[in-house]
């Protein structure tokens, strides 16, 4: 090994100095590395033959990189077979339609009522809450962000934005729950009584309205949560109007709101509904916020805004004090399956469309 | 002369552009409004919840026990205590954490860079990565429960919980490191290449470095969010009021566990530790940003 320890300094030294890319200071150690050339060559003497060079250092490092690349493949793959595997034993003893039924009983290991129903409804309920209510905020963030915002002042309002994704869900609960709550009462109310013949704004299936342990305060919390991640993709797409666009539309005399309305917003729309998707599967996987917020309830929903529950997440963080058998764990584990496969989905489509709406446009 | 004058402010004034008409000029204001009440919409909550942080959670803070102290032996009435345990768990779970997830997420992002542009494994692990920024926590959380805890019969420990976050910090090492390694200009590779050092020591010692400084800004911003994460906690580990140095046996207390549990106890003294726990959370948080940016500084490669 001493021969490449001795190729590997130069070339080393080589690269702090030219740390930058300097066009300059390449050529003045040429000469010295062609001489080197021939030292690297007889670094792997065994498998080098003639002028092709196999050095072991390039064969373990590319293997390392690709069995890392490969390992990122085989993790997914193993969360579903694993979680499969978990849930199934469950699913065989369980008493009730896993997917018609709304009833969770799992206390008792010998005889399992477990169905996902009311999980679903009250995990998509709130998550559609959180996304009409952040899906015009975000979009008209990135607008103003991209199109409206002072250049020099868009980046650190941008980082304000992205700070709300830094604050962690258990104190988005905390706050909701305490802080929020309270002050959403008078509108909910306000929903209740005067859209109260809409069975979505009807009462709950528990006494949240005093309470705010429902769907609705579930949402907007959430929608605060999702907004960085709409607004960063939105931001991104619009940021990639051509400029051309928008300088024709300014020449032929639009306003800014028209220059948005013919040549960013089209340009953006796919990708802003990408976003979107992103921030929705965000939304169905938010675990803490959810089981902070929401009022346990064994009642069945009744489809309204104002019910309370708990989303597959939050069932499932609300029932780790169960966890002290392979049964009683494979019912969660069967709900936490659902949970992967519709985010993945959700995840998936939205990566499509974002894909889709950048090669579309060129 | 004056003829000559207002000829000239004939032509140049009135006809090269149109009044805006009403309606156009309200509607671009009326949107103008709208977007930016949009943005000062989102920042409220922000503010909301750091105000309310800094009013319910101040006050433990200001004294030396809390940062010295554990819960232990407190019961739920008694005021007082101190997160030193909470700190010690979360700060060893997200250091266990990091220890693994920057070389293989930074391998990750090699192998798609470097090695793997354009192949079949490439585009799929690329899809699989982005599935994985997308993995809700709680199955994170319980993805490790059915591997480590069903399946290879061991115990709930803050080694569970570090498995967990990796898989959740993973896809954040592995974006950065792509999108930095993109940046480094491929003249840097060819001149190494010309001098004829191996690829593997050009991204080694030359790659690498250059990315060094973005790489690690997105290491600490990806341990912050991680250390946040609080459902996979709830499955994977027992809280403890008291300090545990032992990641691989018996109960551990983090920052995120500790304000869970704390909520439980229903008492004004559980109350106090809580939003104090919530506050150190966010100041920890913050500290790993902070420095986040000066590492960031600097690493960089200077380029004057």
């Amino acid at each position: 090994m001493t021969d490449s320890t001795r190729a590997e300094t130069r070339p080393a030294g080589t690269g702090e100095d030219t740390g930058a890319p300097r066009g300059v200071s390449a050529p003045s150690p040429g000469p010295e590395a062609t001489i080197s050339a021939p030292e690297t060559t007889a670094d792997a003497p065994g498998i080098s033959s003639g002028k092709k060079v196999v050095r072991i250092g390039d064969r373990v490092f590319s293997s390392i990189a690709t069995g890392s690349g490969a390992f990122v493949v085989v993790l997914i793959a193993a969360i579903g077979i694993f979680l499969l595997i978990r849930a199934v034993p469950a699913l065989q003893v369980n008493q009730e339609s896993f997917l018609f039924s709304g009833v969770w009983d799992t206390r008792n290991p010998s005889s399992l009522h477990f169905g996902v129903l009311y999980l679903a409804w009250i995990t998509v309920a709130s998550s559609l809450v959180a996304l009409i209510l952040a899906m015009p905020i975000s979009c008209g963030i990135a607008l103003f962000l991209t199109q409206y915002a002072p250049r020099n002042l868009a980046r650190p309002f941008a980082y304000i934005v992205d700070l709300l994704a830094a604050v962690p869900s258990v104190i988005y609960g905390l706050w909701g729950f305490l802080v929020l709550a309270p002050v959403l009462k008078p509108i909910a109310m306000w929903m209740n009584t005067n859209l109260g013949f809409i069975p979505l704004f009807a009462d709950g299936n528990s006494d949240t309205l005093i309470s705010g342990g429902n769907v609705f305060t579930a949402g907007v919390v959430l929608a605060v949560m999702i907004i960085p991640t709409i607004t960063g993709v939105s931001r991104e797409v619009f940021q990639r109007t051509p400029t051309s666009h928008i300088e024709g539309a300014l020449a032929l005399g639009a306003t800014r709101w028209e220059v948005v309305r013919t040549t960013v917003w089209p340009f953006g729309r796919n990708g802003f509904i990408g976003g979107s998707m992103l921030g929705l599967g965000r939304a169905l996987g938010e675990t803490m916020a959810l089981t902070i917020i929401l009022s346990a309830t064994f009642d069945a929903p009744r489809y309204s805004i104002f019910d309370a529950g708990a989303t597959f997440a939050s069932k499932i963080a609300l029932g780790s004090g169960e966890f002290n058998n392979n049964l009683q764990v494979g019912a969660y584990i069967s709900a936490g399956l659902v949970l992967f496969i519709i985010t993945f989905a959700v995840n998936a489509l939205a990566r499509w469309i974002e894909s889709a709406s950048g090669k579309g446009k060129e | 002369m004056r003829t000559d004058t207002a000829d000239v402010d004939r032509l140049a004034t009135p006809p090269a552009f149109q009044h805006l008409s009403l309606g156009r000029k309200l509607k671009n204001n009326l949107a103008t409004t709208l977007f930016a009440a949009a943005f000062v919409l989102a920042v409220i909550p922000l503010l909301w919840v750091l105000f309310t942080l800094l009013q319910r959670g101040l006050t433990p803070l200001l004294s030396a026990d809390w940062w010295s102290h554990s819960f232990y032996g407190l019961l739920p009435n008694d005021f007082g205590g101190g997160i030193y345990h909470a700190l010690v768990g979360t700060l060893m779970q997200g250091l266990v954490t990091a220890v693994i997830a920057v070389p293989l997420g930074v391998m990750v992002g090699i192998y798609l860079i470097e090695y793997g542009r354009e192949s079949r494994l490439a585009r799929v692990a690329t899809f699989m990565v982005d599935i994985l920024s997308g993995l809700p926590s709680i199955v994170a959380g319980l993805f490790i429960y059915a591997l480590w805890i069903t399946t290879f019969g061991l115990t709930r420990s803050g080694f569970a919980v570090a498995l967990a976050l990796l898989l959740l910090m993973l896809p954040v090492v592995v974006r950065v490191t792509e999108t930095m390694l993109l940046i480094v200009p491929d003249e840097l590779r060819e001149a190494s290449y010309a001098l004829g050092v191996s690829k593997w020591k050009t991204i080694v010692r030359i790659v690498l470095p250059t990315a060094l400084s973005g790489i690690l800004t997105g290491v600490m911003l990806g341990l912050a969010r991680v250390l946040g994460e609080t459902a996979p906690l709830l499955i994977l580990v027992g809280y403890a009021s008291s300090i545990n140095f032992n990641l691989f046996q018996g109960e551990m207390a983090s920052l995120p566990l500790t304000i869970f549990m704390e909520r439980s106890t229903g008492t004004a003294a559980g109350d106090a530790r809580m939003w104090g726990a919530a506050l150190t959370l966010v100041v920890v948080i913050m500290l790993i940003n902070l420095l986040a940016t000066l590492l960031s500084k600097m690493v960089a490669v200077k380029t004057k």
